[in-house]
């Protein structure tokens, strides 16, 4: 990590905002995001459904173009070319080929109607200069990298012929096969059972090492977070409210929703019959977002300002940064997280 | 796929079965029982009797039904009264005529409906989308003989591009063949392609939002790509059975439109036996539709197994 930290960054998100418009208004799910990435970091993004984080994965490669009436403020820049002012034909020369994504669902991110094979060989055929034959070994190859047990056969099958686990391989082998500077993995574990979540986890910090290949790693899930990326960001209503290296942020979190979503991971020794903790309430509408601090509706220590001003982001400790008016400052020890 | 074909075909027993069984006893519905439709409501009950004798419809039922299921597989299906043919030989005569027309009305339906119908699902909200919706509506609004005159007076009064009405067979050549044919099976393939346009929108709609779309598009892939290869492959099953049912349809409905542009079709055939109550004729037909409609059906199925295969499920 060390040696990296001094490099150009690999990608950049400059204070970008991605408005969604409904009904005449204009909803921003993302609300001035910045966000480095630099060559072989792993860069972890927490948050709960509805924090924006998907969203902003996918603005990279502006994949809800298609889908919504979405618009964009910011930059996004990826080895200098802003990919939000790149026009579609230029971009797709990007996608699948220097960035690619792995999505949350396998099975249905696949297509039932097209072998392994063809969905495979295709991205190796668009972005490389290779015949059918030598796409055909570069797929076997790549089956065999993510840890396919019988690659040969599986080109043949359809998706629907496979295990969650092996749907997932095959997703991240299609995401591999040319080489990419970024992989954009998008809640990659979630809908995976636990030891295969393990595997996948494995899997990518395995390709990070070997291949230097960054990673944007999306989840909701913290432990997934703490085993793999060496930094994290943590979302809230289309903002970044705490960034820290990830021994860092689980040792000292300093914003109260971090230490929010800390304490509800259930614990062993936890005392039975104790109710677990939650953080009270839900995530607003995009179109109820509050005034101020976007968290002070849920916030245990909101005040008066923070229902009115939004907090700066602050370095409280060197490389880690809280946008928060009453953060817990990491000198005062004894005020430990409020559980 | 060997093993999907044999179960798709040999499901067809029951169906098959049963559509026998209502075929054979479409001839007793007849008020007063054959023998009076063929007399009329004259005759003597001598005279009854005799030809109910030499008909054998005065033996038990069962023996009937297989006696006359025995003649089905064995290629007889009975006399006409009026036209001097057995069953087969006017079907066989007839079903040429009907069989062009429902070809260039398919033909003319998909060409039409399904680029339109992704185009509208593609562009959905748009102006392209409102105007096949509103349009397609209309199709399936407007009555087929409507649009059968309306195109007759147009292209045949006005125009005079083509023939108002009759028929020439393919021995004729080619182009008077068709020249006939255009306007009824314009008229037929529009209505057609009213609903097949309806369907394939909402069948790619449906598929063009999944997430294996939106990895298509993460893998680089032109939009053109993303739709023909992945959204219509995969709306595919949805389109043929459409297709499937229209063309069933059109093989089996165009009694109107064969009346309208005179046609010498099956659909004459039908409308002139019933008139004459040639019965069995009228059963020959009604077979022998049945036998095309579930062989469609049987088709459509096999293609379902080759374009999806998730539906051969049972392979193993």
């Amino acid at each position: 990590m060390s040696e990296t930290q001094n490099q150009k960054p690999l990608l950049e998100i400059q204070n970008l905002r991605v408005f969604f418009r409904v009904r005449q208004r204009l909803l921003p799910a993302v609300d001035g995001v910045n966000l480095t990435i630099r060559p072989g970091e792993i860069v972890g993004v927490v948050g709960e459904s509805g924090s924006g984080k998907s969203v902003m994965s996918q603005s990279i490669l502006r994949l809800r173009d298609y889908d919504s009436a979405i618009s964009y403020q910011g930059e996004i820049l990826f080895e200098g070319q802003d990919l939000l002012q790149l026009p579609l034909s230029r971009l797709r020369k990007i996608r699948g080929n220097r960035i690619s994504v792995i999505f949350q669902d396998p099975l249905t991110s696949l297509s039932p109607v097209h072998t392994v094979e063809r969905q495979l060989t295709e991205v190796l055929l668009l972005h490389k200069n290779l015949s059918k034959a030598q796409a055909r070994a570069r797929a076997q190859e790549l089956l065999h990298l993510v840890g396919i047990p019988s690659p040969e056969r599986c080109l043949r099958q359809y998706p629907y012929e496979l295990s969650g686990g092996m749907q997932q391989r095959v997703m991240i082998a299609m995401a591999l096969s040319c080489e990419p500077s970024l992989l954009i993995a998008d809640e990659p574990t979630t809908a995976l059972d636990v030891t295969i979540q393990e595997q996948i986890l494995d899997l990518i910090a395995q390709l990070n090492e070997k291949l230097g290949m960054s990673v944007l790693f999306i989840t909701h899930d913290l432990s997934a977070m703490a085993q793999l990326c060496h930094s994290v960001r943590v979302m809230y209503l289309g903002q970044i409210v705490e960034e820290a290296e990830t021994s860092a942020l689980f040792a000292r979190p300093m914003h109260p929703y971090t230490q929010g979503l800390l304490a509800c991971i259930p614990r062993l020794d936890f005392p039975r019959g104790e109710p677990l903790h939650v953080i009270e309430g839900t995530v607003p509408p995009l179109s109820r977002i509050p005034a101020g601090c976007h968290f002070c509706t849920r916030c245990p220590h909101a005040t008066d300002r923070c229902r009115t001003q939004a907090p700066p982001t602050v370095e409280a400790e060197p490389g880690h940064f809280v946008q928060c008016w009453n953060f817990v400052s990491p000198e005062t020890p004894g005020q430990e997280v409020e559980a | 796929m060997l093993s999907y074909v044999l179960k798709r075909i040999l499901s067809l027993i029951p169906v098959l079965f049963v559509v026998s069984v209502v075929i054979f006893l479409v001839i007793y519905l007849i008020p007063g029982g054959p023998a009076t439709a063929l007399l009329g409501l004259e005759a003597s009950a001598e005279q009854i009797e005799q030809l109910n004798t030499e008909l054998g419809f005065n033996r038990p039922f069962l023996v009937q039904y297989a006696d006359w299921l025995s003649g089905v597989f064995h290629g007889d299906w009975g006399e006409s009264f009026f036209l001097q043919q057995s069953v087969l030989d006017c079907i066989a005569q007839y079903f040429g005529p009907t069989l062009s027309l429902a070809i260039l009305a398919q033909i003319f339906a998909v060409i039409l409906s399904i680029p339109l119908g992704i185009l509208a699902a593609y562009y959905r909200g748009s102006a392209v989308d409102l105007a096949t919706v509103s349009v397609s509506l209309l199709g399936i609004a407007v009555p087929g003989f409507l649009l059968s005159m309306f195109l007759m007076l147009f292209f045949g009064v006005f125009l005079q591009l083509l023939p108002v009405a009759g028929y020439a067979p393919l021995s004729q050549g080619l182009w008077e063949h068709l020249r006939y044919l255009i306007l009824p099976a314009l008229s037929l393939g529009l209505v057609q392609a009213a609903y097949i346009t309806r369907m394939t929108r909402s069948a790619v709609l449906d598929v063009l939002y999944s997430n294996f779309i939106r990895t298509a598009r993460a893998k680089g892939l032109r939009e053109s790509a993303v739709v023909f290869r992945y959204a219509l492959k995969n709306a595919g099953p949805t389109i043929l059975t459409v297709i499937g049912q229209s063309f069933g349809g059109l093989v089996t409905g165009t009694i109107v439109t064969e009346t309208i542009f005179n046609i010498p079709g099956l659909g004459m055939l039908t409308m002139t036996s019933i008139n004459r109550r040639d019965v069995f004729v009228i059963q020959g037909v009604v077979l022998f539709v049945t036998l095309i409609y579930v062989l469609v059906n049987l088709v459509v199925d096999i293609l379902y197994g080759l374009v999806d295969p998730r539906i051969q499920l049972g392979r193993k």
